[in-house]
């Protein structure tokens, strides 16, 4: 299949560009830039006037919800509602049922994800047993099943010797560390920010220094051990501030925020809004401008969509004992085109935290636009808004703190290893 | 800001927090229940406003004295009132709070007086219900208890009227209190110039500055010249573990007792929303002696339900 994209604006942030030029592409590749490689005959043309054509979003935290919870979503749900929101390759935390700590649950799920010919599946493996914070699991024979880094999800190892050893068998074979940083006891219990919000709310507060401590710790094992980190979805200006100074140090570590964390507040829980019960809780309105900086800065590497699809019924219920999570993958490139307009930055720029930067976190070969590199890109419309409403999603997380709201940018191809898997009008 | 309490025209649909509330409809409750106030003096002790209506008690939470005035005061306007107890019934069988509270409409319920453990259920009913039910908060969690903030500034107001010249302090588990939320709401909203929450760190939330009080560690200081002590109930299970060492040293720096009353004004009132720990956080010579109005706190709360239930009942 030849694919000849014309008229687009091409925007490749690896490769700094951000021009007028035709995309072509050959037997899964790209294979020109600019000019077609000699002799070359398109199958398909696709006019891209007007569109923006990028590499192919690169999302490392989706939750697909297999196996184990496929009453609140399917690997076809979810996976069809990554090509709607333009994303290629996705890695998704091992807090399944049963936990990815098992070579064999790994390989099924690259198996069925694979079935599907949607997006380009990276599993994380987990650190610990079932997540469980006391044994190391077999992370040489997981990698080679196919996972990509090892993580906890949303459960600490609260036992810093357990932290120690897995993260100096983690450095021994060069795996990364995948860890969301919130001190367990600090944490216990709570359900949102510790501020003015709770106070008001008489809802139990996660203070930041729950997540300040746990990155204090982390780097600090890191730093002792070697291992090479990844810190998932920051919540405060000082975490930022903490990996900014560990980078500066010398330490490999990067770090990601979710989507949701550059736009919304504390105050956006209104009256218990449980589509605003987030995982971390949403902050200070002085904690989102710093990790907005850190975003423009470098100092946080992605932007994530941390898509936690949630069963409807897990939401109708008092804020504290709603579900955390909302729904994401669609609304990934939307709320990131919105955070660059809003914080005067480019789209090359924005667009790197979600393709180069997140595919370079993950170790992969995605996220550009290379001649030879693999054909997965997003073709969008920059200016179309479109309205969050349950309709409009394919995922079958319908939650989301966004519902209602007109956003910017429209998927109109999403291209993967050469093939149109997502059209719309 | 949307306020899910009131309806199109402004009026009072729902009572779910005093924060938000219009100073014009808090007074309105006040003077309402100030007309009720002498009905219980009654011989017939019953108005005809809630006739053929009615009112469901749904406490998820267990409560004695809430319950019993919410239903008295309901009686007391001719409604017909069903008490439901739910956490002994449906919630132990998995019945989620709106599966109750659908099937409780299905039996035409006209208002519903909810209590809940958890904060923020209040609202959550409120936004399901269908449009012609009133739901009264009896408490939610940690978040608001707006009857009981609203007797107790009727009882402020009662023996202090001028209530722009007033400086009050809460006493004790501000944390864990919906009641010190929806008291320090009414009392700011009223326009009292001065309120007071006074506790250790460890039972106060985060940034509570931020809710327009002066906070004190020293007991001592913070009753200084004080025209009302608000105390507040200390749970049993928050008596000893992480944030309190034990009830005799908190008697010791949070208890009231008479000498710490002496530092107040001479004609200062002392109030408890009940139940008291005697010897906890109230020493039994304040509590029984002659500044203490938490008697009549109980009797005017049912006045002022009797004024929340009406004025809602007669708001579409």
């Amino acid at each position: 299949m030849k694919i000849h994209i014309k008229n687009g604006r091409l925007i490749d942030p690896k490769n700094k560009i951000d021009a007028q030029q035709d995309l072509y592409i050959a037997a899964g590749k790209i294979v020109g830039i600019g000019e077609p490689p000699e002799g070359y005959v398109a199958n398909q043309v696709i006019d891209a006037s007007k569109l923006v054509v990028c590499p192919g979003l690169v999302d490392i935290s989706a939750r697909l919800r297999e196996p184990g919870y496929e009453h609140i979503a399917t690997l076809e749900s979810e996976m069809q509602a990554a090509v709607a929101g333009g994303i290629t390759s996705l890695a998704c935390p091992p807090d399944t049922d049963p936990v990815l700590d098992e070579p064999g649950l790994v390989e099924m799920l690259k198996h069925r994800a694979k079935q599907l010919n949607l997006a380009h599946v990276y599993p994380l493996g987990a650190l610990t047993s079932q997540l469980a914070g006391k044994e190391i699991t077999e992370m040489s024979e997981l990698t080679e099943a196919g996972c990509v880094g090892f993580a906890q999800a949303d459960a600490a190892i609260t036992d810093t010797q357990v932290l120690w050893r897995a993260m100096q068998y983690a450095a021994t074979f060069g795996y990364t560390v995948w860890l969301r940083p919130e001190e367990a006891y600090l944490a216990r219990g709570g359900v949102a920010h510790d501020g003015e919000v709770a106070a008001r709310l008489g809802l139990k507060g996660i203070p930041s220094a729950a997540e300040t401590l746990a990155i204090a710790t982390i780097l600090r094992v890191a730093e002792e051990t070697g291992a090479k980190i990844h810190l998932c979805r920051l919540s405060t200006a000082e975490g930022v501030e903490m990996v900014s100074s560990a980078k500066k140090k010398g330490l490999q570590v990067s770090c990601d925020v979710s989507a949701n964390h550059l736009h919304l507040t504390e105050h956006d829980i209104g009256f218990f809004d449980s589509n605003c019960h987030l995982k971390p809780p949403v902050r200070s309105i002085r904690d989102k401008a710093g990790l907005s900086a850190g975003v423009k800065s470098g100092s946080v590497d992605a932007i994530c969509s941390d898509h936690t699809p949630v069963d409807d019924d897990c939401k109708l219920l008092p804020f504290a004992e709603a579900e955390a999570g909302a729904t994401g993958l669609e609304l990934l490139l939307s709320l990131t085109i919105k955070w660059a307009q809003q914080e005067k930055v480019s789209l090359l720029d924005a667009l790197y935290r979600i393709t180069t930067s997140p595919a370079q976190i993950l170790g992969i070969n995605a996220g550009d636009l290379s001649i030879n590199s693999d054909a997965d890109i997003c073709i969008f419309d920059a200016d179309i808004y479109w309205k969050v409403t349950s309709g409009a999603l394919y995922s079958q997380g319908k939650n989301s703190p966004f519902t209602g709201l007109e956003l910017p940018g429209k998927v109109r191809y999403t291209i993967i290893n050469g093939h149109i898997r997502y059209q719309s009008d | 800001m949307f306020n899910p309490q009131l309806n199109q025209d402004g009026k009072l649909k729902h009572l779910l927090t005093i924060e938000g509330l219009p100073k014009a409809i808090i007074t309105q409750i006040l003077d309402t229940a100030e007309s009720f106030v002498g009905v219980a003096e009654r011989e017939v002790k019953k108005v005809p406003l809630l006739r053929g209506k009615t009112v469901c008690n749904i406490f998820f939470e267990n409560s004695t004295r809430t319950r019993t005035t919410f239903e008295i005061a309901a009686k007391r306007l001719s409604a017909d009132v069903i008490n439901l107890n739910v956490n002994t019934s449906s919630q132990s069988k998995g019945e989620t709070i709106l599966d109750t509270i659908d099937n409780l409409t299905a039996m035409h319920a006209d208002m519903f007086v909810v209590r809940h453990a958890q904060s923020g259920a209040a609202h959550l009913i409120a936004k399901h219900v269908a449009p012609h039910i009133h739901v009264v908060n009896a408490g939610d969690g940690r978040h608001a208890h707006p009857t009981q903030g609203l007797l107790d500034v009727f009882t402020v107001r009662r023996y202090k009227p001028d209530m722009h010249n007033l400086r009050v302090a809460i006493v004790g588990d501000v944390l864990h209190s919906r009641v010190a939320r929806s008291e320090i709401h009414a009392l700011t909203t009223l326009g009292v110039p001065e309120v007071r929450v006074i506790a250790p760190k460890t039972l106060l939330p985060t940034d509570v500055e931020k809710l327009g009080v002066h906070v004190y560690h020293d007991m001592r200081e913070g009753l200084k010249d004080v025209d009302v002590i608000m105390m507040l109930r200390l749970q049993n299970e928050r008596m000893v573990g992480a944030m309190l060492p034990s009830a005799q040293e908190y008697f010791k720096s949070y208890g009231l007792t008479q000498e710490k009353l002496a530092l107040a004004r001479p004609d200062a009132i002392v109030m408890h929303p009940g139940p008291m720990n005697r010897g906890v956080e109230i020493d039994s010579a304040v509590a029984d002696g002659k500044q203490s109005v938490i008697l009549p706190q109980v009797t005017y709360g049912i006045a002022v339900r009797m004024a929340v239930m009406s004025i809602l009942a007669g708001n579409a």
